[in-house]
Formats: structure tokens, sequence, C-alpha cells
């Protein structure tokens, strides 16, 4: 029997090598864990996420219990973080659950995220799937939450839990956080202290604001003595598995750095960045004077980006270009360009294959003499994007016959 | 490679795990995954927990004096679960007629009180590897 057959059956040890395989050698480092990360089968996977303290383990223990109770075979992820100094971790989270730990059909694994930002450890994904291929009924997935970082074990599970307690941090606080964000359900556990009621008040005030979806339920709970965790499964059950395919984002293998990079392109890829000519020669200069359509990527000073069109450019000189306002009038690349410099642009010819682009430090021209004919019919213009140019990439045969 | 994963566990009656915590810090310091289960974990609980954590280590504090019995047994179960290549190491108040016992049957290493932090992460750092995991 292969391993995952052993694994499937119920073998605990199975499960256990196919998870410290998946640690060893990645997604894709060995055949056992490649199997299962190919099959299709999906459990109902849960997040449960807030601040350090709150009794998220405590209530997973409940939630074990309240599942075993439904004859669901229960796999359990905890992931804490690693010591950003010596890589080490603490993993504390089982001791609320060792009640569990005979039980045939509960397997609890203990995660150190290992620096990886988002609140996951960038193994998470793929354990899910290798606890789904496993054949177990239900994936819970814990995780410190306290920040907008927690967006991932959003998109990993099916139903997110975003669970609060009185004594760590009041909601608006925590709203503060970004956490209230991710939540499609609203756990208030230790509902057995003083300011249970405050909190559930308060998400209730916040989620009625929130017009765009459904309004998430608040769900009080107190885990130390299994209360309120029947009605909580009975709410994760209906709201059932959503994700479309197994856990999409697991069979992804990210590039983190440039040596990965390479490792895939070879290095013959390796030197388009930031080595073109750093000025407007004759062809560059014959090529823009045909252009009609400019692409202006800004950034903001958080390094948000956007992109928005522009009309043709003209060039005042081999190192500067300028380029008019639009029609529409917005003001988001000119907002971007006050608070960081930095530009790209891209810019085409209908009919032609190629592309050329240019990257500089943009300022906004109050007063110039070529604004005089730049405004609409001809008017002199409000302002125009002034290019000092950096750099200037030619993109052969780059784009489809058809543009 | 792989991080060392450690599991340490408190077997037995008594309800002191200071000095489970103080070690269970020390490796993590020393760059460990360490796994605390909490106090009054029998035996069956240890091993599964391990099982569960794919474990290369386990360490186990005693104080309650039941060690010739909880220690031998832990070893027996681990045998049993074709899990005999996971290192036990043990930390406690143990006399040295039983040290020699207890290393005697496998126990990879013995702390006792007088064991400073400092040793305990030097030697974990230069004994401890990830196990080959078999098939
Ligand atoms: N009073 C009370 N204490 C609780 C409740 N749930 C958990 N706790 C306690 O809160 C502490 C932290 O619990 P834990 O589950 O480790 O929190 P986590 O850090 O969010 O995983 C423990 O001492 C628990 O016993 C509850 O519903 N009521
Ligand atoms: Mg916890």
């Amino acid at each position: 029997m292969s391993l995952l057959d052993r694994a499937r059956a119920g073998d605990r040890r199975a499960v256990s090598r196919l998870l410290t395989l998946l640690d060893a050698a990645g997604p894709g480092g060995h055949p056992a864990v490649a199997e299962a990360l190919r099959r299709r089968d999906r459990a109902l996977v849960v997040g449960l996420t807030g601040p350090p303290g709150v009794g998220k383990s405590t209530l997973t223990s409940a939630l074990i219990a309240e599942f075993r109770r439904r004859d669901r075979r229960v796999a359990v992820l905890c992931v804490d973080p690693s010591s950003p100094l010596t890589g080490g971790a603490l993993l504390g989270d089982r001791i609320r659950m060792q009640r569990h730990v005979g039980d045939g059909g509960v397997f609890v694994r203990s995660m150190a995220s290992r620096g990886h930002l988002g609140g996951l450890s960038a193994g998470t994904p793929a354990a899910v799937r290798v606890m789904e291929a496993a054949g177990f009924d239900v994936v819970l997935v814990e995780t410190v939450g306290v920040g907008q970082s927690e967006v991932e074990i959003a998109a990993l599970a099916d139903t997110t839990a975003v669970v609060l307690a009185p004594g760590t941090g009041d909601a608006v606080q925590i709203a503060k956080a970004g956490v209230l964000e991710i939540g499609d359900v609203y756990v208030v556990n230790k509902a057995d202290r003083p300011g249970a009621a405050r909190i559930v008040r308060d998400l209730n005030a916040m989620t009625a604001l929130n017009t765009a979806s459904a309004r998430p339920p608040v769900i009080t709970t107190v885990a130390t003595e299994d209360e309120g965790t029947a009605a909580l499964v009975d709410e994760l059950v209906a709201r059932g598995i959503r994700r479309d395919g197994p856990t999409a984002v697991a069979d992804v293998e990210y590039v983190e750095d440039e040596a990965a990079l390479l490792a895939l392109y070879g290095d013959a890829a390796a030197p388009a960045a930031h080595n073109g000519h750093s000025g407007l020669d004759a062809r560059a200069r014959d090529w823009l004077a045909a252009a009609a359509l400019c692409l202006l990527a800004t950034a903001d000073a958080a390094g948000r980006c956007a992109v928005s069109p522009r009309g043709a450019a003209r060039v005042l000189d081999d190192r500067t270009l300028v380029l008019p306002d639009g029609p529409g009038g917005r003001l988001d690349a000119h907002r971007d360009v006050l608070a960081n410099p930095r530009v790209g642009l891209l810019f085409l010819v209908p009919g032609r294959r190629d592309a050329l682009r240019v990257g500089g430090r943009a300022r906004i021209v109050a007063r110039a003499p070529y604004l005089a004919g730049l405004g609409a019919d001809g008017e002199p213009a409000p302002s125009a994007i002034q290019v000092a140019v950096d750099e200037v990439v030619l993109y052969e045969r780059w784009l489809p016959d058809a543009f | 490679m792989r991080r060392v994963r450690v599991v340490i566990a408190k077997p037995g009656l008594d309800g002191h795990d200071r000095g489970a915590k103080v070690v269970a810090r020390a490796l993590r310091d020393a760059g460990l995954e360490v796994i605390y289960t909490g106090l009054h974990q029998t035996p069956e609980q240890i091993v599964e927990t391990a099982i569960q954590e794919g474990a290369d280590a386990i360490g186990l504090s005693l104080l309650s004096g039941a060690h010739m019995t909880l220690v031998p047994r832990v070893l027996d179960l681990l045998a049993a679960a074709d899990a005999a290549d996971v290192a036990v190491f043990c930390g406690g108040i143990i006399p040295p007629d039983d040290i020699d016992a207890l290393t005697g049957l496998g126990i990879v290493r013995i702390f006792t009180p007088s064991s400073s932090v400092e040793e305990i992460i030097a030697w974990a750092r230069a004994e401890l590897r990830p196990l080959e995991v078999a098939e």
C-alpha cells in the first residue's frame, strides 16, 4: 500500500510522514506528497484567527468535540510564529487539545510560521490539501491574527472565524487593525466574562455598516465549557464548502528570490531590468512621434501602484518628455507623483508589435512655455507631467499580431 | 534541511512544569521547533503526540519519582509504533543508578537540576538532527 493509501485508511503515522515529507522537500519534492496534492478531495476548511489569548486553541478543542459528536474526522493545523532571532519556535496550542489525543478520528499538527508573512506558514495551504487527501472531513486552521496580514487564511478557508474576547483589546481597536475585514463569522469567546456583551454590541454596530456583502453573524461562546460551540458548528456547516476547487492556493509554489527566478528562466533572461539606454535616441524619438497611446504607471508613498492611460507624449530633449493631461480629468496619477516621483511608461502604436518602455522621475509642471498649446483644443493646459528619462527599453515583436 | 522538531512532555501526576517550560524555551532559542504538551501526559498521549507532530526527539520532564516505570513505557510504545528512531532525553531529579539504567535502555541524554540552560542548548545544537522519513 502506498503512503497515501495508508493515510487514507486511517494510519496516522502515514499522515504524519506525508506532512514531514512536505516540510522537508516542498509540494513537488516527493511523489507521495505530489500524489496527495493532485487528488481533488474536499474538506470543510475553517480558519480561526484573532489576537493571542482570546481562546482560539480552547475553542478549536471544543469544535473538535462537537464535530466528533457529529461523526466527522477532524484535522487541525495550529500555526504559531517562529522566533525571528533563532528561527526556533515554541508551539503550545495543542496543550488545550490534548483531551483528543487518543481519538483516532482527530489529528493535530503544529506548524511554525518560519517568518512567512501573512499569518500562515508557507507550507500551510499544501498541508491543508494533504489533510483533505488523507480523508479528513473537517480541517481547522488556527492562526494568530492581529493585523491585516491575515488575509491569507481568508483565501484558504471556506469560512474564516475571527475570535475576540473581553480583555484583549476592544472591538474598535481590533477593527483598526483590519482583522474585522476578513471575518465571515465573528466569535465572542469568554462570554462568561464581563465585557463580552459590549464587544457583541460594538461588532453588531460595525457589521451593520457592511453593506457590500451579507452581514456576518456574531456568535458567543464559552469555549472552556463547550457552550455555544454547537451553534457555531451549525453555522460553519450551513456555510459549507464554498471554494470551487480543492484549496486552489495549495498547489502554488512561490518564487521568493532572484536565484529561484533564474532557476526557472536561465541567465539569458536576467539583464532585462533597468539597463536600457539612458536617453531618447533618434530611433526612440521616431517611435514616440508615432505612438498614440501611453500607459503611465505610478505608485503612492506606500508603493500601491496604479496605471492610467495618456495620449501622445511630447519630447523636449533627449532626456525629457512631457505628458499632457488626458480628457478624463482624474488626478490619481498627479497625486501619486506628488508622493512618489518614480514612474514607468509604456508607449503603444496600434498595428505594431513592438512597444517602448520608459522609466524615469516625474514632476508636475504648473508654468512652462510648452503648456501653451497642450490643453484641449489648443488651449493652455493647467499643468503637465514632465518626466526625466532614466531608461528606455524597446520590446521587439512583443505584442500579439492582432494588436 | 528542515528544522528539528521536539516534543516536550511532562508525564506523571505532579503539577510543576516550570523546569519543562525553561527547557522548552531554551530549545526554541537553540533554533528548534518545540511542541509543548502541558502537564499530566500519559506515555500513550506522549507517543501519539510525537507521531502526529512528526517529532525527531522527545524530552521528558520527570519530577514525580515514577521515571523507572514511565520512561521504559514511552520507549516501548515508540518501538511498537515503529518510531524507535525518535531520540528520547530526560530532565529532572533522577538518582545516579537510575541514570545508568535509563541510559542502558536507550535514553540519549539525561539532564539534572544542576544542568545549565547553555549546556542544554549546546547539546541540542550538536546532537539533534532531523530524522530520515520512512515511506
Ligand atoms: N473564562 C474563560 N476563559 C477561557 C475561555 N476560553 C479560553 N479561556 C482561557 O483563555 C486562556 C487562553 O486560551 P487559549 O485557547 O490558549 O487562547 P489562544 O491564544 O487564543 O489560542 C486559557 O487560560 C483558557 O483556559 C472561556 O470561554 N472563558
Ligand atoms: Mg492558541
